[in-house]
């Protein structure tokens, strides 16, 4: 099978690869141009861990074809925090607030959590809980995480 | 990669989709958000040698008014939907469903004309679209706009009335007006999950606090999305404050057939459950509708009564 062009934008970087059409945007991203911080649990669009932003909008790239993303802008885990590697509020959140503990979902969390607080900047608790229910996390129970969107709802963004 | 091997093709309008699925047939499948087709890929329940994405297409997008109805595009992203003040004021029972369609992320990509053409029993879109009686615009190269009820829409399970070479590209609501109530009841085991049973109510009562108008659409009860006739029948007519909703949720199970059993419920179980969703959605429409007068511009329906 003939593999097509994928030209996209991945944390504001033009890239150009190939992909057959049978290629999920999260393999993509992993294999293609060794971004592994988006991570594949379920790879049915059920568990969220390789939730990213696609203009911007919060998706599972397990449901969408490399080939779909041509031309699009995508932002990964790896293009949340500053240049210089500090940490965005919600990493740092996550951090401080034990929203983690194995790490292997967090990469969908902090994607999922940061497009929540961009739409919701000041969520309920309610809110988080229905915004994060596509998440699953296997160790934390939640709590934690919970916590953290709350803490970095309360975080002022430096500039 | 866990999906077969395929051949994908991104026309650049309807047409070309439509031309496409022409030619290619049975072995041609429409990809819109991907949201279902794409983890039965994955899963190997589903093969097709050819996929038809039309997820950028915008001539199947967006949403107009024209008084007596509401038209959705195919392509409309179940976000969308949910977001538009429009839909809201229009289509209640639309706007309020669609929280309950699998988690943001998933309404980010997942379109309303996909989940009505994959015709999940267990979804609620096409519930809400059986309920109103909805018309669904159906296109293809041969025969062009072709419009198909909704109460002859879905056929079994994940079948629909759409020929091989068709694609929905439309989606018209009618929009009801007067002292309307809607409600949405759904129980699920965790947010997001198909539920277990799901019911839609639209009603509307007449000057005399008698039922006028009855709809009542429910999901996860059968092989497709259902209607409740006989309970829709002993309502109307009827003082809505003299109503049994208990009697009403037994009724609209009555009759039913292919009930889902699995890890999830029996049978059984389901039935009791719907018609206690019956029930609840039923006394929220008639609460509502009591004290509306959507005709005099849409009193106290905002956010009431949210699933």
């Amino acid at each position: 099978m003939a593999e097509l062009p994928v030209r996209l934008t991945v944390n504001g970087e033009t890239v150009e690869r190939t992909a057959e059409p049978r290629m999920t945007l999260a393999d993509f991203l992993r294999e293609r141009c060794g971004l592994t911080g988006t991570h594949l649990g379920c790879e049915h669009g059920a568990c969220g861990a390789c939730t990213l932003l696609v203009d911007g909008a919060a998706v599972r790239s397990c449901l969408m074809f490399a080939v779909q993303a041509d031309g699009l802008d995508v932002t990964t885990v790896e293009g949340i925090a500053a240049p210089d590697g500090t940490l965005s509020r919600v990493q740092a959140a996550m951090r401080d607030c034990h929203g983690l503990q194995c790490g292997f979902c967090t990469p969908g969390f902090v994607m999922s959590i940061t497009a929540l607080l961009r739409d919701n900047p000041k969520p309920t608790d309610e809110e988080i809980r229905e915004g994060l229910s596509g998440n699953f996390c296997r160790c934390t129970g939640y709590q934690g995480i919970i916590a953290a969107v709350h803490r970095a709802a309360e975080t002022v963004e430096k500039a | 990669m866990k999906p077969a091997r395929f051949e994908y093709h991104r026309p650049g309008s309807v047409d070309e989709a439509a031309a496409l699925l022409a030619e290619l047939g049975d072995e041609a499948k429409i990809l819109a958000g991907g949201q279902s087709l794409v983890p039965m890929l994955s899963l190997r329940l589903a093969y097709f040698d050819h996929l038809i994405d039309v997820s950028r297409l915008d001539g199947l997008r967006g949403i107009t008014a024209d008084g007596a109805s509401l038209r959705v595009g195919a392509g409309t992203t179940e976000a969308a939907v949910g977001a538009d003040a429009g839909v809201a004021r229009a289509v209640p029972l639309l706007a309020r469903a669609t929280p309950l369609i699998g988690h943001f992320q998933i309404r980010n990509r997942g379109t309303l004309g996909g989940s009505i053409a994959h015709a999940d029993p267990a979804a609620e879109y096409p519930a809400v679209a059986l309920a109103l009686d909805a018309e669904l615009e159906a296109f293809s190269a041969s025969a062009g706009r072709r419009v198909i009820p909704a109460a002859e829409f879905f056929t079994g399970l994940w079948s629909t009335a759409l020929e091989p070479d068709e694609l929905l590209v439309g989606v018209r609501f009618p929009v009801w007006t007067g002292r309307c109530g809607f409600a949405v009841e759904e129980f699920a085991r965790r947010a997001g999950d198909f539920a277990i049973a799901g019911v839609v109510v639209a009603l509307e009562l007449d000057g005399d606090d008698r039922v006028a108008r009855a709809a009542i659409g429910m999901l996860g009860l059968g092989s497709v999305p259902l209607r409740a006739p006989a309970a829709e029948a002993a309502a109307v007519g009827q003082r809505a404050g003299e109503l049994d909703a208990a009697e009403l949720g037994r009724l609209a199970m009555s009759g039913l057939e292919d009930i889902p059993a699995d890890l999830q419920g029996s049978a059984d179980y389901r039935v009791r459950v719907g018609a206690e969703l019956v029930a609840r959605a039923w006394v929220t429409a008639s609460v509502e509708a009591a004290g509306s007068d959507r005709a005099g511009g849409m009193a106290a329906s905002v956010g009431a009564i949210d699933g």
